[in-house]
């Protein structure tokens, strides 16, 4: 990942980069509304809240309202938290059930010790490793996130994160920051071997931590870190076949009908003669 | 902004001032979840807010031992919560007399960077 202008953080502070046009988008662009209910899912998914109990949680960035609408779906009471007035405004619109604080999040939650259940945030933590003041510092506005984040959660509750994040290390500097404030937990990745569908999920624990949940499409990853090698009987004459079939085999001619099926063309069907060896006096 | 959010914002903003619009919607009764938040918020604070707002609802200035098995008390204890909304007014800090202002019921909390 390099400089790249088409990261918004780039381009303005939040509370100017969501402006009306912009928060529009999150009400009229179906791909955007669909995209963050989805991730807002999966981020519930990963809270692993008790079930069917009413929870009073915490959405960050919370912005029009669109995960917040999930958690009202599930049953849930949300407070979210925003800095950009231009959201909140479609958010009022929308007539969304939580309740909307205007608030900067690097300078803290301000809510007591224990309040929420949970916290979800999708797709706003990454702003904060930009300094768009001349007194911003993000390792300490992290700090002061996390730090007053922790005591407003409740023992034993989650606060699940989706972000983007730029390079590995404003990954590293986000999560030496939430360490630092007394978290446990760790990054749950989403389809890691896909570029576009991958998703990062920081999952943060208070108190007592279960085991980190595992990333959607990762099993073909774990697989290769097995801890001792296999042993075969098979033999490998055909090393680099990666999975075809021989070719001229008969599965080799089915998988092929089969491909050429799929494409719609014209194939005869499978019968006992196909693939099937010639006799020798042929 | 409805109550119970007021309730658990941290020491610096608790009292509610010149509310000058408030807002009544309705919110379904969940009793599970009401008697679970009781323990968590501050009863003193809450019936002086909704006192202010003139949304009182017959709130007993202490907390009664057994409101866990008296529902006519939840639904009471969940109309201040959660159905009655402040949409125009100040929220004001004890400590530091600092205002924040609460518009369309979004309650304002920036603060100035000399302030942090």
């Amino acid at each position: 990942m390099s400089f790249s202008c088409r990261r918004p953080e780039h381009k303005a502070p939040p509370e100017v980069y969501y402006n009306e046009e912009e928060a529009r988008k999150y009400t009229q662009n179906s791909r955007m509304i669909e995209i963050q209910s989805q991730m807002s899912e999966r981020a519930v998914e990963l809270l692993s809240l008790p079930e069917n109990q009413s929870c009073f949680l915490l959405d960050i960035g919370c912005g029009s309202g669109l995960s917040g609408d999930y958690l009202s779906e599930e049953g849930h009471y949300w407070v979210g938290l925003d800095i950009s007035t231009a959201m909140l405004d479609v958010a009022l619109e929308r007539e969304v059930e939580g309740d909307l604080v205007l608030a900067d999040m690097g300078h803290g939650v301000p809510f007591r010790a224990g309040t929420f259940d949970g916290c979800i945030s999708i797709s706003a933590l990454q702003w904060l490793c930009n300094a768009d003041k001349k007194s911003h510092s993000p390792p300490k506005r992290l700090y002061r996130f996390f730090s007053t984040l922790y005591s407003s959660l409740a023992r034993g509750s989650r606060a699940v994160f989706q972000i983007y994040p730029e390079n590995s290390d404003q990954l590293e500097l986000i999560t030496s920051q939430a360490m630092k404030a007394g978290f446990t937990g760790g990054m749950v990745v989403d389809y890691p071997n896909s570029a576009k569908a991958k998703k990062f999920f920081l999952c943060l624990f208070v108190g007592v931590s279960g085991a980190l949940p595992k990333g959607l499409g990762s099993e073909s990853v774990e697989k290769g870190v097995a801890h001792q090698a296999m042993f075969t009987g098979e033999r490998t004459r055909f090393k680099n076949l990666k999975g075809k079939s021989l070719k001229k085999s008969k599965d080799w001619i089915l998988e092929k009908k089969e491909r050429r099926r799929r494409q719609g063309r014209e194939v005869r069907a499978d019968t006992k003669y196909t693939g099937r060896q010639r006799k020798a006096r042929f | 902004m409805k109550l119970l959010t007021h309730n658990m914002l941290t020491s610096h903003v608790k009292g509610v001032t010149k509310a000058t619009e408030v807002k009544v919607t309705d919110v379904d009764f969940n009793s599970e979840f009401v008697s679970r938040m009781i323990p968590k918020i501050e009863w003193s604070v809450l019936v002086e807010a909704a006192d202010t707002l003139g949304h009182l609802n017959d709130l007993p200035r202490d907390l009664p031992p057994d409101y866990e098995s008296s529902e006519d008390f939840l639904r009471k204890v969940h109309h201040v919560l959660l159905e009655v909304e402040v949409l125009e007014g100040n929220l004001k800090c004890p400590e530091s007399g600092r205002e924040f202002p609460i518009t369309k019921g979004v309650p304002n909390m920036l603060l100035n960077e000399d302030e942090v």
